[in-house]
């Protein structure tokens, strides 16, 4: 019995859809899962009904509706409703995604960095895109923070700028990172309760209590950082945005 | 990326050898650029999809039915405080209708009260008056006949002087000087 943590992140082409250039492009099970996802978030928001005192579904919605909305409100502004729909999909997409992925034998889209990678470069450039529209060259001013001393000022603003492109890369990293260890974590640790019971028989599988504990607990915390991880990239979506739309601090 | 997928894809057709390179390839799957292309467009198509969907329907929807929750429930409160106030004015109109029935009903008492006195007082006056004119009358009946009593008694007197006179003298009395002699003693 050979347990490899690393097959879960295996894409599988289920059939081909075409080529661009020699590329070819295939519907994978990483695009089946993204269609899971897309279901489910559009099965949820939209089969759930407008009636006046709410179910369990429509509450469901209508809490993801208004906690995307305060996060927007609280990091962003009201300006910032401007782009609800972008962050709804962003938190929605990465959350249902990440908490259909921690089923068994399912495929985690948000575990390949590309993915978040597109993700995280989605928001760059309509941070860029938006600020640079909507301030001019005002925009470039948060490289310019207020009251740093001249003979500092080169520095601060390379670090700044520095940072500012490398935004993208620890937005995708951290998402791409966290799903990735955490499934490998979890497949590992399950993996040894198999492993001592098949090798050591009798006391192997006793023995086991205690690597079954630990997933649990795993699968546990996992749960709670599929949802921590698509807040976090929603928050920061939020705040990448905040600096495009009031450069001015 | 383009170098990799380009030396996989020569032998056969492009799915099988995506599916070959991440069984057997050995590499991490991840960092499999083969694989980049697919996951590209398919998240493209996805996530265009999901944004169309949220923004041109999943949001309006929900955003749409929050709200008239909202302005049911403002609209219940404005409505509850309109029906309190109303029904605090119809407690209050009531309480100043009471008290003013209160107060008339009293004014009414009072008024029949006085009325009743003065015409009691009224009755018990006439009939007092009644009583002693009725006393005075007596008074007088009295006294009259007492006067008439007494000048019987004087007749009397007069009457009994003569005979006594006549039966002690044997002379008649001048009746005159009978009641000369009566009426002297009277006064004495």
């Amino acid at each position: 019995m050979k347990i490899d943590p690393i097959h879960q992140f295996n894409i599988e082409p289920l059939f081909t859809l075409g080529h661009i250039g020699n590329h070819t492009i295939a519907f994978t099970n990483s695009s089946l899962y993204m269609l899971v996802a897309v279901a489910i978030i559009s099965l949820l928001m939209l089969a759930s009904g407008t009636q006046l005192v709410p179910g369990r579904l429509q509450s469901v919605a209508e809490i993801s509706y208004e906690f995307v909305a305060s996060t927007i409100r609280s990091t962003a502004g009201a300006e910032g409703m401007k782009f609800f729909p972008l962050i709804f999909s962003l938190f929605m997409f990465i959350c249902v995604s990440n908490l259909v992925g921690i089923i068994p034998y399912t495929f985690t889209v948000s575990s390949h960095l590309i993915v978040t990678a597109a993700l995280a470069l989605l928001v760059f450039f309509t941070v860029l895109i938006y600020g640079v529209a909507k301030n001019g060259l005002k925009f470039f001013s948060i490289f310019v923070p207020h009251g740093v001393p001249g003979y500092i000022l080169p520095l601060v603003m390379f670090i700044e700028i520095l940072s500012f492109f490398l935004r993208p890369v620890s937005h995708s990293v951290r998402l791409f990172a966290n799903m990735l260890a955490g499934h490998i974590a979890l497949k590992v640790f399950a993996g040894f309760v198999a492993m001592l019971g098949f090798s050591l028989g009798a006391l192997g599988w006793v023995g086991g209590v205690l690597p079954l504990a630990l997933t649990v607990a795993l699968y546990a915390l996992e749960i709670l950082v599929a949802f921590l991880q698509a807040y976090v990239f929603a928050i920061l979506t939020c705040i990448y945005l905040n600096d495009a739309i009031h450069p001015g601090h | 990326m383009a170098e990799s997928h380009g030396g996989a894809k020569s032998p056969a057709a492009g799915a099988h050898t995506g599916a070959d390179g991440g069984h057997h390839g050995g590499g991490f799957p991840p960092f499999e650029s083969s694989n980049y292309a697919s996951q590209l467009v398919s998240l493209a198509i996805f996530f265009v999809v999901l944004y169309v969907i949220v923004s041109k329907l999943a949001l309006p929807k929900v955003g749409g039915a929050i709200e008239a929750r909202q302005n049911k429930i403002e609209g219940d409160l404005t409505e509850a405080q309109k029906l309190k106030d109303q029904s605090e004015a119809a407690l209050k109109a009531y309480e100043s209708e009471l008290a003013a029935a209160r107060s008339r009903a009293q004014a009414i008492g009072n008024e029949s009260r006085d009325k009743a006195n003065a015409q009691a007082d009224a009755e018990r006056k006439a009939l007092e008056e009644q009583l002693a004119a009725k006393l005075a009358g007596a008074e007088k009946t009295i006294a009259s006949t007492r006067t008439a009593a007494m000048s019987n008694v004087r007749g009397i007197a007069a009457d009994a002087a003569g005979q006594i006179v006549q039966q002690l003298t044997g002379i008649v009395p001048d009746a005159a000087s009978v009641n000369a002699a009566v009426d002297a003693s009277l006064k004495g």
